[in-house]
């Protein structure tokens, strides 16, 4: 009676057994490379080298910008945070850096567009880790990030401000820490109240009136103020993710791995890395390759076409607070970035910039104006590549354009598994004294 | 000098081994020396002896001689470029604007913002007439921390 019990249990065993080994060979797509026993690793040496790419671990310190001299001052960060917060720094007195860059909200707003003292045409980057892009804003016109928090302060629907009012405000209220940072403060009293290249009439008047030493002393105080606000941005990081901890553990061949992420974010890194083809953009420790590409995203505004990257290109090279301008600290030789700019217009039409996905799951919606509003729908137009009505999509659909590209091809579920992995990507964020 | 080029030849594309546009073709020359299209000139590219981050902008340098093997000074070498089974260019406007020795120039701004399969082009204008060439280049993740 009791080896018909035993033999009753192992055959119930072994079709246990056979179920689980059937689920996963289904998880993994059936594919000749990953059928077999539930225990086979299932990544590739080559998908093993990619994951490995992209662990949070691999990610280099953020490069020096020697176009800012006091980004790694401790009395630079501290005097930028408390000007990042500053409501006064407006002209209705409520935008401040914050108003669109929430630190409680990832340091973005979750809006489509930007709302400052009007409403903006562009979704706010989240700023975390922008001290390792070259290029700044979703069409890279700012080629640094102390140049790129001075566009915000004299945009007419942002801030709404002027680089006058604004030394002036520092002079009234942060004068000793200024001094201590970049040494007296020029004499500000026969200024006009507002005035900038960038304002309204009255102020544009007022700015051509000034001396020119005068607007080159009131620019000086404004470039620092972006030095100081950039000082403290680059404090702040992403700490490590469910992700890199599996790719840790995989990467150590710790059995301890297939517990980490479930089935479904799995198969969301397999077609990641794969045939979903987003690596190809989203790579590294970032996933972001920093560059700029057309992926077909439509336009917020079609009466009004958002050239991007295309568009931006005059504007980084004729910015005066750019690496090779009177206001950077650095050698123009290090100026490799804006030297070797690419400025051919031609593939760039409607290209924007590759965000990073780090914590993307914690700040709908997506793409340069907040087009979609899920990360399913955002897969979901990788899926369906459609046609740029500006410039030309990299990506194949239909016939395809470019014959060595193939289609995007995702189901239904394979769109929800991308959605999931995307979602192992949530890390803390960290704000940290050293680079 | 060979470990180095190794980063970028053909052995490592069977370490790549990912599906869809990510894997090259398999039967691409990754030659580093080769002849231009009207056979004026035969062009060798040099990557720099460490091999660059991803992202990291950096400089090789490029032989132009004759077939017998002279060296060809004087030459004006335009670069383009870019990944074709992505659909885009370069990421940057690489520029040869120094002839360091005769016939050696050197290739400033190269910068290589992902791995994969990459093409270099050069189109040379020199006093012996005009003529192009095309590099494969296959990068691969580099093995250590960047």
């Amino acid at each position: 009676m009791n080896s018909r019990i035993n033999s009753l249990a192992a055959s119930v065993a072994t079709l246990l057994l056979a179920a689980t080994a059937v689920a996963v060979i289904s998880v993994a797509g059936g594919s000749p490379a990953h059928a077999g026993p539930a225990a086979a690793d299932p990544w590739s040496a080559g998908e093993l080298r990619t994951i490995a790419s992209m662990n949070m671990g691999k990610l280099a310190p953020a490069p020096v910008d020697p176009s800012n001299s006091v980004e790694h001052l401790p009395a630079a960060r501290a005097l930028g945070k408390r000007l990042f917060n500053d409501t006064r720094f407006s002209s209705n007195g409520a935008v401040s850096c914050a108003s669109c860059h929430s630190p409680d909200q990832q340091f973005q707003d979750g809006l489509p567009v930007g709302k400052g003292v009007g409403l903006g045409s562009r979704r706010a980057m989240p700023i975390v880790g922008a001290g390792h892009s070259p290029w700044m804003f979703w069409d890279g016109r700012k080629d640094s990030a102390w140049s790129q928090a001075l566009g915000p302060m004299e945009d007419a629907v942002e801030h709404g401000g002027n680089r006058t009012r604004f030394a002036r405000l520092l002079a009234t209220h942060y004068r000793a820490e200024y001094e201590a940072l970049f040494g007296k403060l020029p004499d500000l009293s026969a200024l006009p109240p507002d005035a900038g290249p960038n304002g309204n009439a009255t102020e544009q008047s007022a700015w051509s009136a000034l001396p020119a030493a005068r607007r080159t002393d009131v620019s000086r105080v404004f470039a620092n103020m972006g030095k100081a606000i950039a000082a403290f941005e680059k404090t702040l990081a992403y700490g490590p993710a469910p992700f890199d901890r599996y790719a840790d553990a995989v990467a150590a061949k710790d059995p301890a791995a297939r517990g980490m992420l479930n089935a479904r974010e799995i198969e969301g890194l397999r077609l990641f890395i794969g045939k979903g083809q987003c690596v190809t953009c989203h790579n590294g420790p970032l996933l972001t390759d920093q560059s700029f590409h057309n992926t077909g995203v439509p336009q917020r505004d079609p009466r009004r076409p958002d050239r991007g990257r295309a568009a931006a290109l005059a504007k980084v090279k004729a910015d005066e607070f750019n690496c090779l301008g009177p206001f950077s600290d650095a050698k123009p030789e290090a100026c490799q970035e804006l030297a070797f700019m690419v400025t051919d217009p031609a593939g760039l039409e409607a290209a924007f910039k590759t965000p990073s996905l780090r914590n993307v799951a914690l700040r709908p919606p997506y793409m340069h104006a907040g087009q979609f509003a899920t990360l399913e729908q955002v897969v979901a137009h990788y899926a369906r590549s459609p046609a740029a009505t500006v410039g030309h999509s990299e990506l194949a659909h239909g016939a395809g354009a470019h014959k060595e590209r193939k289609p995007i091809q995702l189901s239904e579920r394979e769109i929800k598994d991308v959605a999931a992995f995307l979602g192992t990507l949530n890390g803390a964020i960290v704000e940290r004294a050293g680079r | 000098m060979n470990r180095t080029i190794a980063s970028f030849s053909l052995p490592l594309l069977t370490a790549l081994a990912l599906s869809g546009c990510m894997t090259p073709p398999t039967d691409l020359n990754v030659a580093l020396k080769r002849s231009t299209e009207q056979g004026k000139y035969v062009v060798t590219l040099q990557p720099p002896a460490a091999a660059p981050a991803i992202n990291q902008i950096h400089s090789w340098q490029v032989l132009v001689a004759s077939p017998a093997g002279a060296p060809v000074s004087q030459a004006r070498i335009a670069v383009d470029g870019g990944m074709p089974q992505h659909g885009h260019g370069l990421p940057t406007q690489p520029l040869i604007r120094r002839e360091l020795a005769d016939g050696t120039y050197l290739l400033e701004g190269m910068k290589f913002s992902m791995t994969g399969w990459w093409e270099i082009k050069l189109a040379l204008q020199t006093p012996q007439g005009p003529d192009k060439v095309t590099f494969n280049v296959v990068v691969d993740n580099p093995a250590t921390k960047r």
